[in-house]
């Protein structure tokens, strides 16, 4: 006896996951690829440092001060004969540090603020758009510099300086969000099933507006990564020997005239590196926005 | 109208005075003895609690802040530690060349940024506009102190064409005034102009998209006319709002530049006054800029509701200060 299903499966049309909607907007804005591509190579660099250059990024050596590129040193040496490839790929490891711990800081800090701030609203949330907007008349650099001079010179000093300069806007873009993602129709049914404050803001309001932050730490990022250089370059971010971009900069100003290596090759890692962010951020905002691929 | 203002006015109000508890709060916040500092580090206890009761510094720190609050409104922002030249007078004499270096900046990144935007917008799509959003692209994310001494390397070792650094005042040698302050704010003016690039794009074709243009067009008029003298005109205003929230990040890049071209300005000012741990001197730099930033934006806001009356409730500056 032949057997019938009871009810027909509904066949559900091909969704196309992640990856392969990856892969679409991959084909279709090239750039973006690449970017995502090189963001990745930096992030291999950054970990792997160790096992990828072999010499020591903060030993001296008298006998090879400031020596043009050759096929030993591509990237030349510096004032102290260190080897400037093996100090660019090791500054990858501070850069990236301070520029994603910056902004996860921020992210810690900020979005739980905001999503109190725009659920509750009330005078929790004046006093709060009250301290963000004093917050943010600090111009970034200006508040980073006075951190770090309150904390004293570190790269962590300068992480929590940066990451305390850039959560005013989590605060604010979170809360924005939840302003407008609250009176959706599935919020209000949520809770007119019963979710209590803590479900509606766990479980209905923060998984709809992760992408927005995501797409917008990509932006961010880059912003930390130069932020942090800018202070190593003025002395109040990493401190020497330690092979930062920015104090390796600072180094090669002096020697603009008979070492031009030293100052290009850590500006360029900056430059391709920052770049590189904010080309892969466009395409996670298409990545991320399902009306659009 | 009046109550918008009102409101606007009042936001700042609020705006400052936190704006200032947090700077004398970030001073108060450094490590070590305010009194140490002031009195040097030869002086005995005698000597300190001398210092101390002259600067007050045993009162409580509301009556403390209130006072230098009280001070500050009058222009008294106290003594720098380091040259004993009051620190409204420093700052007087520093700030006209920041702000003679931001005008340029300012100056540069529109004259780069207006005629961009405007082409980009009118041929969209076209390789000229993605050639257009590349460059943007570029201008954001280069580091503008490592601009700086890349266009030293090239302008002035390689080619000797302009000097390096240094400063001259207008009024001694206006030609060479401008000569040592076109680099400098070139570098500063970069990220400004790949903002307002975009802005200028993205507002040019909201606004190609209305009706009026499509008015103007019908009337016959040219298409440069139209351009130029319809669609460009509205598409300024958002520009203005851009360029006020940009203040913060211009005072930030003027930091470095002045830094990188030894430009004797204010945010030269700035780093000195760290590196001296002249906390008087910091204070009163961070809460001048801060509050000039406030009553910038103060100012673009109400223009811009004088400019444009349907604005009348605006949502305050929200974008990210970078």
């Amino acid at each position: 006896m032949a057997t019938y299903p009871l009810a027909l499966e509904p066949v559900a049309p091909p969704r196309p996951g992640a990856l392969r909607r990856a892969w679409l907007v991959g084909r279709r804005r090239p750039a973006a690829l690449i970017g995502a591509l090189v963001v990745l190579a930096f992030t291999v660099m950054a970990l792997g440092a160790p096992w990828l250059v072999s010499a020591d990024p903060t030993q001296s050596n008298w006998k090879t001060v400031r020596k043009a590129p050759t096929w030993e040193h591509p990237f030349g040496t510096d004032d102290l004969g260190r080897d400037n490839l093996a100090r660019v790929v090791w500054g990858t490891r501070i850069s990236m540090q301070a520029g994603v711990f910056s902004i996860l800081f921020a992210i810690a800090v900020g979005v739980p603020l905001g999503l109190v701030a725009g659920y509750y609203r009330g005078p929790l949330d004046q006093a709060l758009m009250r301290l963000t907007d004093a917050w943010l008349a600090f111009p970034f650099l200006i508040l980073a510099i006075g951190l770090v001079t309150i904390l004293g010179a570190s790269l962590w000093n300068a992480t929590l300086a940066i990451g305390l300069g850039a959560t005013p806007t989590y605060i604010r873009l979170t809360r924005g969000l939840v302003l407008s993602t609250k009176e959706e129709d599935y919020v209000q049914g949520a809770r007119a099933l019963g979710a209590g404050d803590a479900r509606l803001m766990g479980r209905h309001i923060l998984p709809n507006i992760v992408s927005a932050l995501l797409v917008q730490a990509t932006v961010q990022i880059p912003t930390a990564i130069i932020a942090e250089a800018v202070l190593s370059f003025l002395g109040l971010g990493v401190q020497p020997p330690a092979p930062s971009w920015g104090t390796m900069l600072n180094a090669a100003q002096q020697f603009l005239e008979s070492a031009p290596w030293m100052s290009i090759y850590p500006g360029l890692a900056i430059f391709v590196l920052a770049l590189s962010f904010n080309l892969a951020g466009d395409g996670l905002r298409d990545l991320l926005d399902p009306r659009d691929y | 109208m009046v109550e918008f203002l009102l409101r606007r006015a009042f936001i700042s109000a609020i705006t400052l005075a936190l704006v200032s508890i947090i700077v004398f709060a970030g001073v108060r916040a450094i490590p070590g003895d305010p009194a140490r500092v002031l009195a040097g580090a030869e002086a005995d206890e005698a000597g300190l609690e001398e210092i101390r009761e002259k600067y007050g510094l045993n009162d409580h720190l509301v009556v403390q802040y209130l006072r230098w609050v009280g001070h500050a409104v009058r222009g008294d922002l106290g003594v720098s530690i380091r040259t004993r030249q009051s620190v409204a007078q420093t700052v007087a004499t520093k700030l006209p060349i920041t702000i003679e270096l931001t005008i340029l900046s300012i100056v540069v990144a529109l004259a780069i940024a207006l005629p961009a935007g405007v082409v980009a917008a009118v041929r969209r799509n076209s390789g000229w506009d993605v050639f257009m959003s590349g460059l943007s692209l570029g201008g954001v994310s280069v580091p503008n102190f490592w601009l700086g001494i890349m266009l030293i390397l090239l302008v002035s070792v390689r080619l000797g064409w302009l000097p390096a650094s240094g400063y001259v005042p207008p009024w001694d040698d206006p030609i060479d005034n401008l000569r040592r302050m076109i680099m400098p704010a070139l570098v500063l003016g970069t990220g400004l102009a790949a903002v307002l690039m975009r802005q200028t794009r993205n507002a040019m074709i909201e606004v190609l998209g209305a009706d009026y243009i499509r008015t103007a067009r019908a009337k016959g008029l040219a298409q440069r006319a139209v351009v130029v003298r319809h669609a460009l005109r509205n598409s300024l205003i958002p520009v203005v709002t851009i360029l006020g929230l940009q203040m913060g990040a211009l005072m930030s890049g003027a930091v470095v530049t002045e830094q990188i071209f030894v430009v004797p300005g204010f945010g030269r000012l700035i780093v000195e006054a760290v590196f001296t741990r002249d906390y008087p001197l910091v204070q009163g730099v961070v809460l001048i800029t801060a509050s000039a930033y406030v009553l910038i934006n103060l100012l673009v806001d109400v223009s811009y509701s004088v400019l444009n009356p349907r604005i009348r409730i605006g949502g305050g500056g929200g974008a990210a200060g970078a």
